[in-house]
């Protein structure tokens, strides 16, 4: 069967969830050979063998936590000269889809973004993209080269399939242009213990509605006691009552969870883009009128200062 | 030395319109207004303001679009950029992402540059690639998605905020950058501004000027094909209730009866 190069995603060895769903997808169309690269990527072979990998390729080298992305193209280039793949599939991260791009110029390649979906086709995989905020889905395919394809989390159940997984270093010359964009310096991120936003099976977000800062603690307290993560609008985050790695929407974090849960959000077109594809909606909005209901499963017209620490109490009384 | 400054920025559909597809699953741009994409703004803002720290900088500004994409372009100058460059040829129509990337890197060194600022993503087709694209094609650094930029002399430096870090990027011109919506409102054109645009100079190319081959571009020479494009179901319409004390529960059975608790 042909081989199909899946990118890893992963952080000091520890792989992440998109990258275990984009081995489901890769072995609908071959036998997937895993890339991962910088510290900790020999680490990585556990998992991915676990989840149908039939090789790991891995790389290390000071250049990939140095300089921005273009090390990584060179090194998912020698990948792709070593295995001659049938197709080339990224996590749909901001990073991961600059990595595709390039690749795609360099090996001539048509490239589709975040795709939702993936199946084998006759000439090739097809996949399917929510377009226009959602509100259309189109099939398409690459129609020149070797397809390169980047998924969105979500996109398919994560599945074990036990494989090979041999690891095998990949030998990588950098290029000249690999050094151009210098990382001066890098501040990680907290962790807030919660699960990763666009990872997360349930998102329970605030808007302006949540009117300040001081208030988030509500919608905190919802999440937890639902093993959530928490999302903003940019409305919440423009006022500065919650981080912008939390917004959710066009300009911040696209989500497909299980269920999202929307506090005192209108659901504006730009929110809906990055949340639209959940698959249940709940909105808690004191204005029955509010777009956001147009979108959901299950509304509730209320304060959310009532109703949502109301349905905390229930989650966590019926859940002990 | 003057530094040039050229900002790519996209003619799009209103996204509070209607948006849809035409026959020939491109975008159907007769039903929906169209202007520039809200994102360049930002794209446009910060080239200004690059410009106004700089000794000497001349700021052009360049579309790949249809010929209403020129309203695009008005807005950007009416907000200050110097003038316009207009990629515009029948051929264009279908244009996928690979073979618009071909035509702004071959337009961008056609006018000379010593930065090229972006949106980091348009609002229709929403990819976030162009800009590194840009970068491959031209072989300069990409220094993308900054929520901060700044040049000084021959550097340019920024933040990216990433997913799990934040990072200060720095790379010498030539350079690709790109901005978020988180780099600081745009303004809005003055009446002057808005007078003054009428004058600035727009300069039309089409293929032939660029040397490029009609086969690289269009709907027959996309690297992508489009097999079908079908609108969403509306969704069932839900269940809505009017909290009257109980609305907190009423939530938590729904979702008991969906398995979430
Ligand atoms: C280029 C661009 C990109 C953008 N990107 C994004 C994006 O990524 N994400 C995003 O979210 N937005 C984005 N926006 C902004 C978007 O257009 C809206 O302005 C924003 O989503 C509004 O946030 P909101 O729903 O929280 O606020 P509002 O629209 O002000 O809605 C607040 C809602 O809360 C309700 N409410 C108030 N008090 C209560 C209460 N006590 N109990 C219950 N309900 C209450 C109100 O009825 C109202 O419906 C973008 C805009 C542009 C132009
Ligand atoms: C719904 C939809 C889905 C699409 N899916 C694909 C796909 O999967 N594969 C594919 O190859 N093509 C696709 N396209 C076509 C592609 O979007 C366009 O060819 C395109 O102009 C570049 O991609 P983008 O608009 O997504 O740009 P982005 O990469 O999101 O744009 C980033 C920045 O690049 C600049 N820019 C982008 N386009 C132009 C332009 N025409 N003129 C000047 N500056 C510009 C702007 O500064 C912009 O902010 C799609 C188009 C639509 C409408």
């Amino acid at each position: 069967m042909a081989e199909v190069l899946v990118y890893v995603d992963h952080v000091d060895g520890a792989v992440r969830k998109p990258t275990l769903e984009l081995l489901t997808l890769a072995r609908r169309i071959g036998d997937p050979v895993a890339v991962a690269l910088g510290s900790g990527a020999e680490a990585t072979a556990a998992a991915l063998a676990e989840h149908g990998a039939v090789k790991v390729l891995t790389a290390d080298a000071p250049e990939f936590g140095d300089y921005l992305v273009v090390p990584k193209v060179d090194a998912l280039q020698a990948a792709y000269d070593a295995v001659s793949p049938a197709a080339v599939l990224v996590p749909s991260s901001a990073e991961g889809k600059e990595i595709a791009a390039r690749l795609a110029v360099r090996i001539g390649s048509g490239i589709i973004t975040d795709a939702t979906d993936l199946e084998a086709g006759d000439e090739g995989p097809v996949a399917t993209q929510a377009a226009f905020a959602a509100s259309f889905t189109t099939k398409s395919r690459v129609s020149k080269g070797v397809p390169v394809i980047t998924v969105k989390p979500n996109s398919a159940p994560v599945e074990a399939a036990p494989a090979a997984g041999t690891v095998e270093a990949l030998t990588v010359s950098f290029g000249e242009k690999s050094t151009g964009t210098k990382i001066v310096s890098r501040t990680p991120r907290e962790s807030t213990g919660r699960p990763e936003l666009t990872e997360a099976a349930i998102v329970v977000s605030g808007g302006r509605g949540v009117n300040g800062a001081e208030n988030f603690h509500i919608i905190e307290a919802l999440a937890d006691s639902l093993g959530a993560a928490v999302g903003a609008s940019r409305a919440a985050v423009d006022a500065g009552w919650y981080p912008h790695s939390n917004q959710v929407g066009q300009t911040g974090k696209s989500v497909s969870p299980q269920l999202y849960i929307a506090n005192g959000i209108s659901g504006a077109i730009q929110h809906r883009a990055g949340m639209q594809t959940s698959k249940t909606i709940v909105a808690v909005n004191k204005d029955a009128e509010a777009p956001i209901f147009d979108l959901v499963d299950y509304g509730v017209v209320g304060d959310l200062f009532q109703v949502v620490p109301q349905l905390t109490e229930e989650v966590t009384s019926r859940k002990g | 030395m003057s530094l040039r400054i050229v900002v790519c920025v996209k003619y799009v559909p209103d996204a509070t319109g209607d948006r849809h597809f035409a026959d020939d699953l491109t975008l159907d741009r007769d039903d929906v207004d169209g202007l520039l994409s809200e994102l360049d703004e930002y794209a446009v803002e910060q080239a200004l303001q690059i410009a106004g720290e700089a000794d000497d900088a001349e700021i052009t500004v360049l579309t790949v679009g249809p010929e209403d994409a020129k309203d695009a372009l008005r807005k950007a100058l009416s907000m200050g950029a110097d003038k316009a460059v207009h990629v515009e040829d029948d051929d264009l129509h279908g244009t996928d992402v690979m073979g618009t990337s071909l035509v702004l890197a071959k337009a961008i060194e056609k006018t000379g540059y010593d930065l090229v600022v972006c949106g980091m993503a348009s609002t229709d087709g929403t990819m976030g690639v162009l800009p590194a694209l840009l970068a491959e094609r031209l072989g300069v650094p990409q220094v993308t998605l900054l929520s901060e930029v700044s040049v000084d002399g021959t550097t340019v430096k920024g933040r990216r905020d990433g997913d799990t870090a934040s990072e200060q990027l720095e790379a010498s011109l030539p350079a690709v950058v790109s901005v978020t919506d988180q780099s600081g409102e745009a303004r809005y054109p003055s009446f002057k501004g808005i007078m003054a645009a009428k004058k600035k100079p727009v300069e039309a190319l089409d293929l032939g000027d660029l040397d490029l081959d009609a086969d690289l571009v269009g709907l027959e020479g996309a690297w992508t094909k489009v097999e079908s494009a079908t609108e969403r179901p509306a969704r069932t319409a839900g269940t809505i209730v009017k909290d009257e004390g109980e609305g907190g529960k009423q939530l938590a059975e729904f979702l008991v009866s969906q398995k979430f608790i």
